[in-house]
């Protein structure tokens, strides 16, 4: 019987469950509490949903089985075509799924809106990021230092992505920790993000930008608070420098696999400008601003 | 003289498109040549490139689409190969300068020039048939829109040998599609094409629109009018309301492109933010302009096999009708990560899932019109059933992206291609396939060989299930789309099972082929002399395989969804002849709309390299051409009642014989 293949297509379900168990992926082993209440929320949409796939399947695979053509013993009724009690179980079962996922989905999206800070007794740290053709330039602007190409982040702190692009549109996104936010010229965008386990978490931009963009890659490393001390004080050390109208035009350059590099002093308000410069009028950057919050956000831009 | 057109822009150092160039060449040699030695060129032109009989043009559009169902999957089998050899370190053998360009062509290739000709194809061949009807409202205008989508694939062709194609994902995404990121012609030539492509496509949308509501035949209510018909209506509508979008938010992008204008670039004002939502305010109608038809399709392959009405036959309107409206509050769901605040966010995710609720009803109205009935297990069945099954896995990843919290994450990732591609592959190409199988004997005269039919159904699914289930498990492993390579070396297994897939479906694209040619060979013994081969339900089949130009002799008169169903059950074959005949009033030819196609492309062609005098004059040629046709009152004429009883004499005798 041809049809008994159909029920093979069900094997399919525990085998990812099996192959998802196995890999050590990053959305499956997240290392960061917003990283695990998204997972969490990615399993119970899915056992919602499965509680109408489930049935569809089987159905098919009974239904195409017991009406075949030349099963004579099935019931045949070629003028039945309505039912008022089927009509309404398919309207009200679907119906009361997305009525409990709405409500998950309009909770959620308030609780994990990557522009929420996370509550913590940390005080939160900000760290500034641009993309650039193509490699990721961080600002610690309470540190005052820059990297290209790495980050690093003390464990249980959580951290204040401010993220704008000087180039094309890329996002923003380290799977292992949980939520991606676009990096659009001109727009200071933000997320939320915390580390609660050490180590070293491949960090990407997930949204084509052009030719380097497969090798826009960083390493996110969260260490411990003594750790990532020392690591600013290693950054501290570089002899490089970085500044609006000097060093980092250069760095803007379009390169590709860019090393990763340090900078021991930069520009306080170097982030503030990169964002302005794509709000004059005129080409000639938005310096004349005040100091005030002057940059459109992607929020209210919506 | 040629504007920016120069020797270095022809790739002849790039050893992959000097063979596929060859390939082509060669191609169109044997076709050429096989016209000129069968002297069928001006049968070419008179009885296809010139008609405006609407089962040409829609056996045309599928003719095209087969085709570049090719290049696009040859482009995708190329992906594919790059993505399991690029691993830790490795570049494979496609640097990210063609890459990129494999990638893009490949999206916009496989929406605009094979799934949408497929369902504009099916629409032409089967809609005027089924409500009974000779032709669509305007004739002329069917023709110009196939020749303008043939002038955006010439284009798109012509890029792989002059210049580039883009570089920058199928939609084109602001700024990387401007000027300052993008120099070259790559995207040019995706503009182009598009646009005079979209304005056939908007021309389509009309005409169908126009066809549907006015030009059913007696006694075809609203309510009366099979699924299908039903499904293009909604897709029509959609098309109207959502292609102008696209066809304006290119023309902005083009003013930025060619004269410095700032819509979308990142300073002096420009919002790239625009572009993305104004591209997907098209973008999401779009994708149910294709699956709506699909839908269609599903629905009279199922009830015809089960041989039993179509279950809750309202419900599928309404549920149609809902699908149609909600697919245009929800083109938000793209980009829930561009920084949108919590209540968009919401709103969008939930808009989204509420399309889930009409299209599960529709699923289980299927389900429950084989319920009781008696299913044959032909190719169009398979390709049904294994579309439920795919379809609902699809639909169940669709749900899970529209939950923003789960978008943040799966946004980007393979997890979006893999959906996609689920819903896609398992909704519309299925669709289109069962819909060929389904509709070929009333195009051609003769049914498709069912075994080679079977084992294409077989190698798809298969082939589908490999190439796409590891995508989603390199989701959550973090890999993201568009990456030409990758360091992760773990990643490497899942992508060459991918690979595996890829090359299961194009063995089963081989049969698809193979089933072409036996069916041709064997059409002698697979012909359908009735006219309904299926034992189906609606007015198609009550006419003559293939067709006769006219469709009807006379127009039927209906009664209701299954008239035709019924009065076989109670007259049997309802082969009577009528007492006389009438002359019928038929549409000309027309030289018209090949013309200004073929104009179209030079002009594209022209404005892509900035050929401002070749730009001029084509444009000048197409004004000219349709104002020859404008003014031309010698558009129609009359089939005497004698050639209309000829014609059904010979159909009748046949009947007979057979009897």
């Amino acid at each position: 019987m041809r049809m008994k293949k159909n029920l093979g297509w069900l094997g399919i379900l525990p085998l990812i469950a099996v192959l998802l168990s196995g890999c050590d992926g990053a959305l499956v082993d997240p290392k960061g509490q917003i990283g695990v209440e998204l997972k969490s929320l990615i399993i119970t949409a899915f056992w919602l949903m499965m509680i109408v796939v489930i049935p569809v399947i089987v159905m098919t695979v009974v239904f195409a089985r017991k009406y075949r053509h030349s099963n004579h013993a099935a019931k045949y009724m070629p003028d039945w075509a309505h039912s008022n009690k089927i009509e309404a179980v398919v309207w009200l079962v679907p119906c009361v799924i997305i009525l409990f996922l709405g409500i998950i989905t309009w909770k959620t999206s308030h609780s994990l809106d990557p522009h929420k800070p996370i509550e913590s007794d940390a005080e939160t740290m900000e760290v500034q990021v641009v993309a650039l053709d193509w490699k990721w330039l961080f600002i610690y602007p309470e540190q005052g230092i820059a990297t290209v190409n790495e980050v690093a982040m003390p464990v249980d702190v959580p951290v204040h992505f401010r993220v704008t692009s000087a180039s094309v549109m890329n996002s923003f996104f380290i799977p292992t920790l949980g939520s991606q936010i676009y990096a659009m010229a001109g727009m200071d965008n933000d997320v939320y993000l915390v580390a609660n386990e050490e180590g070293v978490y491949d960090g990407k931009s997930s949204n084509y930008s052009g030719e380097g963009f497969s090798e826009m890659t960083f390493d996110a490393h969260a260490m411990s608070q003594d750790d990532f001390d020392a690591w600013v004080d290693k950054v501290g050390q570089s002899s490089e420098t970085l500044s609006y109208d000097g060093s980092y035009q250069e760095l803007a350059e379009p390169s590709t696999d860019h090393p990763v590099e340090y900078f021991s002093d930069v520009t306080s308000d170097l982030y503030r400008d990169i964002v302005e410069s794509f709000h004059g009028g005129n080409g000639e950057g938005g310096h004349d601003g005040d100091h005030g919050e002057t940059s459109m956000s992607a929020e209210a831009a919506e | 003289m040629f504007g920016k057109l120069g020797l270095d822009d022809i790739p002849y150092h790039e050893p992959i498109i000097v063979v596929t160039a060859l390939v082509m060449a060669l191609g169109a040699l044997v076709v050429v040549g096989a016209l000129t030695y069968f002297k069928k060129w001006k049968w070419l032109w008179t009885e296809w490139l010139t008609s405006v009989d609407h089962k040409k043009l829609g056996i045309m559009y599928f003719l095209v689409a087969l085709v570049m169902l090719l290049r696009g999957f040859a482009d995708a089998i190329m992906m594919r190969t790059q993505q399991a050899l690029a691993a830790g370190g490795s570049e494979g053998y496609l640097p990210p300068h063609h890459y990129d360009q494999i990638f893009t062509a490949h999206g916009v290739i496989m929406i605009f020039f094979v799934a949408m000709p497929m369902v504009i194809g099916l629409m032409n061949l089967v809609v005027p048939l089924q409500i009974g009807a000779r032709d669509v409202a305007f004739p002329f205008m069917n023709n110009l829109s196939f020749w303008l989508f043939v002038a955006g694939v010439a284009l798109t062709m012509i890029s792989l040998l002059i210049g580039e194609y883009g570089k920058t994902g199928w939609l084109a995404y602001s700024p990387l599609s401007g000027i300052k990121y993008s120099p070259g012609v790559g995207v040019d030539y995706w503009i182009w094409g598009l646009q005079i492509s979209g304005i056939g496509t908007t021309l389509t949308g009309i005409n169908f629109f126009v066809t549907i509501l006015k030009m059913r035949t007696k006694g075809m209510k609203l309510f009366r009018m099979p699924i299908f018909t039903w499904t293009s209506l909604c897709a029509n509508v959609l098309i109207i309301a959502s292609f102008p979008i696209l066809t304006a938010t290119i023309a902005l992008l083009t003013l930025d492109r060619y004269l410095g204008m700032h819509f979308f670039t990142n300073d002096m004002g420009g919002n790239m933010m625009m572009y993305v939502n104004l591209i997907w305010a098209w973008g999401h109608p779009e994708v149910y302009i294709l699956i709506l038809p699909a839908f269609g399709v599903f629905s009279e392959v199922i009830a015809t096999f089960a041989k039993k009405r179509l279950f809750g036959y309202n419900t599928m309107v309404w549920a149609t009708a809902c699908i149609t409206i909600l697919s245009f509050i929800v083109w938000l769901h793209h980009f829930f990560t561009m920084g949108a605040g919590a209540n968009v966010n919401a709103f969008f995710g939930i808009a989204t899932m509420i399309i889930a609720i009409p299209t599960g009803v529709k699923i289980f109205n299927w389900l429950f019109t084989m319920y009781r009935g008696r299913l044959e297990f032909t190719s169009p069945v398979l390709w049904t059933l294994g579309f439920i099954i795919t379809f609902t896995i699809g639909g169940m990843t669709g749900v899970m992206l529209a939950v923003p919290g789960a978008n943040f994450v799966l946004h980007n990732s393979l997890f979006v291609i893999a959906h996609f591609h689920n819903v896609i592959i398992g909704g519309v190409v299925f669709g289109m396939l069962a819909g060929l199988t389904y509709w070929f004997p009333k195009a051609f005269g003769f049914k498709l060989d069912e075994k080679w039919g079977k084992r294409s159904f077989w190698f798809w699914i298969t082939g589908f299930y490999l190439a796409f289930m590891p995508l989603y498990i390199l989701s959550f492993m973090g890999a993201v789309r568009r990456m030409q390579s990758y360091a992760n070396p773990e990643w490497q297994p899942l992508m060459i099972v991918a690979w595996v897939g890829a090359v299961l479906i194009l063995c089963g694209i081989a049969c698809t082929v193979i089933q072409f040619i036996v069916s041709i060979r064997d059409r002698e013994k697979n012909a359908d002399i009735t006219g309904d081969p299926w034992d189906a339900r609606t007015l198609e089949w009550s006419t003559s395989s293939p067709a006769p130009f006219y469709n009807f002799a006379h127009l039927p008169v209906v009664g209701s969804v299954d008239t035709f169903w019924e009065a076989k059950k109670e007259k049997g074959m309802a082969a009577d002849k009528p007492a006389q005949y009438e002359d019928i009033h038929m549409p000309k030819n027309t030289v018209a709309g090949p013309i200004i196609g073929l104009i179209s492309i030079a002009f594209g062609f022209a404005l892509v390299w900035h050929i401002w005098w070749l730009a001029g004059v084509t444009a000048i040629g197409m004004f000219v051409a349709f104002m020859f046709r404008v003014f031309n009152d010698d558009i129609d004429y009359y089939v005497p009642a004698a050639e209309v009883e000829r014609i059904e004499r010979e159909h009748h005798k046949r009947l007979e014989m057979q009897a």
